[in-house]
């Protein structure tokens, strides 16, 4: 046990907690129009309620609890955290509690559905959102954190690496909310009226709190306060500071302006992107990782959106679907032992097997999360219905599904 | 000249202009405002305190236009405004007697477009 790596992680656990509530709820909030800005705080606030109960009574034994034997599951072992205590678990963490790694955890099986919440934005329906979260959480998320961080996980030991979660989290929540807002359909109104954020500044006050925050998700993946957790630390850093520069300049070259959305979009990509890698690539790299998201994601947005006309609301496939899955291929390139030894060399080192196993991720857990997220909604929407009523959802989401408003217009 | 007063759902906002605009009517001024007819309002509740709002979000466009455009112009809202339900809004029509441009001084019919 070392108290300077104890501290470090529940340090860090709080940081992730702050990532959902309030950064990417004031993210999210300040983008959609002002009758839907609660229905959006609601959904990241219940979410840290709910997914918190969850993972702490099941969700943290299914993830990462004794493997059942194939490398899919956890076992019920640890259900109600039984043998989750104040020792370490040898396994995930040696030097810090066994019950500080596990309310770590928690944070990022938080966050992650939290990140769906964008693509579906302004039309779902609360008691049916909720319902459809924590089955997620449970099918989805709980099964993927397992295969590739739990020990005896398929992913895990095939040897592929994903440092604080461009798989578990970022691509698994990308690509489900594709699913989501393809199956849940366009917004009333959609390329008829225009679709303004509302508040700006909260985008922008939201974005530099994830910001904040991701250093404890990324330097905290560490799990102890080392020098691979300082290497986490300036990657992550850097990545971000290089992506929200290149989407400014990428704006300011298409349409002659750069905009404050468009660099704070540029910043969380780059987030995004070095997750996975930002353990195992070198400062350097992490640049070029960082200038090539938001170049990818640029694309994603501007174009092939527009072309496929889904109505990803705010996003998230854009930004954490294609971040996510660029970052996972960039550490196959990236990688090397002489950051983090316990890693691998990338495709740059010779190390074109790991290049293979990260492209496997990339494959793989598209299709899971996707598939699952398929079935899900389909569940959900014939016992209880997806989507709100249309008249509901032109006087907004904050009257009609949690009866009240965030701005008065007179006292 | 006339100056149409039209209460509209904010939702129809952007077919009642693309509707004015295909009649040659561009100019107007537009505000959000709040509203009663016989639509009722939506209950909310602030810790456990039950308030009925009885007003509802509505746009208000304002439209200045010579004798030849109130036709039109009104046809155009009524066409693109209408839902079918209660709560599409209102049209009021008021005689003007005078419109005056800042810029230039000019007065009545010259300066309302």
């Amino acid at each position: 046990m070392n108290s300077g790596d104890t501290a470090w992680v529940l340090t860090s656990t709080a940081l992730v907690m702050l990532m959902t509530i309030p950064g990417l709820a004031f993210f999210y909030g300040g983008l959609v129009r002002r009758k839907n800005v609660l229905s959006i705080l609601m959904q990241c606030f219940i979410i840290m309620c709910v997914i918190s109960l969850q993972w702490v009574l099941f969700g943290y034994s299914l993830a990462f609890g004794p493997d059942t034997g194939q490398g899919i599951i956890g076992s019920l072992d640890w259900a109600g955290l039984r043998h989750v205590g104040g020792l370490p678990f040898k396994d995930y963490a040696e030097t810090i509690p066994h019950s500080v790694f596990m309310i770590f955890q928690c944070m990022f099986a938080v966050i992650t559905p939290a990140l769906m919440i964008g693509a579906f934005a302004e039309r779902i329906k609360f008691s049916s959102f909720l319902v459809f979260t924590i089955l997620w959480a449970t099918f989805v998320y709980d099964p993927l954190a397992h295969w590739l961080w739990g020990t005896g996980g398929w992913l895990k030991n095939l040897g592929a690496l994903d440092f604080a979660g461009g798989i578990v989290v970022h691509t698994s929540s990308g690509v489900s909310a594709l699913v989501m807002c393809i199956l849940l359909g366009k917004r009333v109104g959609y390329k008829k009226e225009p679709f303004r954020p509302h508040n700006l500044p909260f985008t922008v006050l939201g974005a530099a709190l994830l910001w904040f925050g991701w250093f404890g998700f990324n330097a905290g993946s560490a799990l102890a306060a080392n020098d691979l957790a300082a290497n986490a630390f300036v990657a992550t850093h850097v990545a971000t500071a290089a992506a929200g520069l290149t989407w400014a300049l990428i704006e300011w070259q298409q349409h002659g302006k750069p905009t404050v959305l468009g660099v704070s979009t540029g910043a969380v990509a780059g987030l995004v992107a070095i997750t996975p890698a930002c353990g195992f690539v070198n400062p350097m790299n992490a640049i070029f990782i960082g200038m090539l998201v938001s170049l990818f994601c640029y694309i994603a947005i501007a174009y092939i959106k527009g072309k496929l006309g889904y109505d990803d609301a705010l996003d998230v496939f854009g930004v954490h679907g294609v971040g996510g899955m660029w970052g996972t291929i960039a550490t196959g390139i990236f990688a090397e032992k002489a950051v983090n030894a316990a890693g691998a060399d990338g495709l740059f080192l010779g190390g074109s097997h790991q290049f293979l196993v990260q492209c496997l991720l990339i494959l793989v857990a598209p299709v899971f999360a996707g598939l699952v997220t398929w079935i899900l909604f389909k569940v959900v929407d014939a016992l209880m219905g997806m989507r709100v009523e249309k008249k509901d959802e032109i006087v907004g989401l904050d009257l009609t599904q949690q009866s009240e408003a965030a701005y008065t217009v007179i006292e | 000249m006339k100056y149409i007063i039209a209460i509209i759902q904010p939702h129809k906002l952007e077919e009642v202009k693309q509707a004015l605009e295909d009649v040659e009517v561009n100019l107007m001024t537009v505000s959000n405002v709040l509203g009663r007819g016989r639509q009722k309002g939506l209950t909310e509740y602030y810790r456990g305190a039950k308030e009925v709002g009885s007003l509802l979000k509505k746009v208000k466009l304002e439209i200045a236009v010579n004798e030849d455009f109130v036709e039109p112009a009104v046809n155009a809202i009524v066409k693109s405004a209408r839902s079918g339900e209660v709560g599409d809004g209102k049209i009021f029509i008021l005689d003007l007697p005078g419109v005056i441009r800042i810029r230039t001084g000019e007065r009545g019919s010259a300066a309302i477009g």
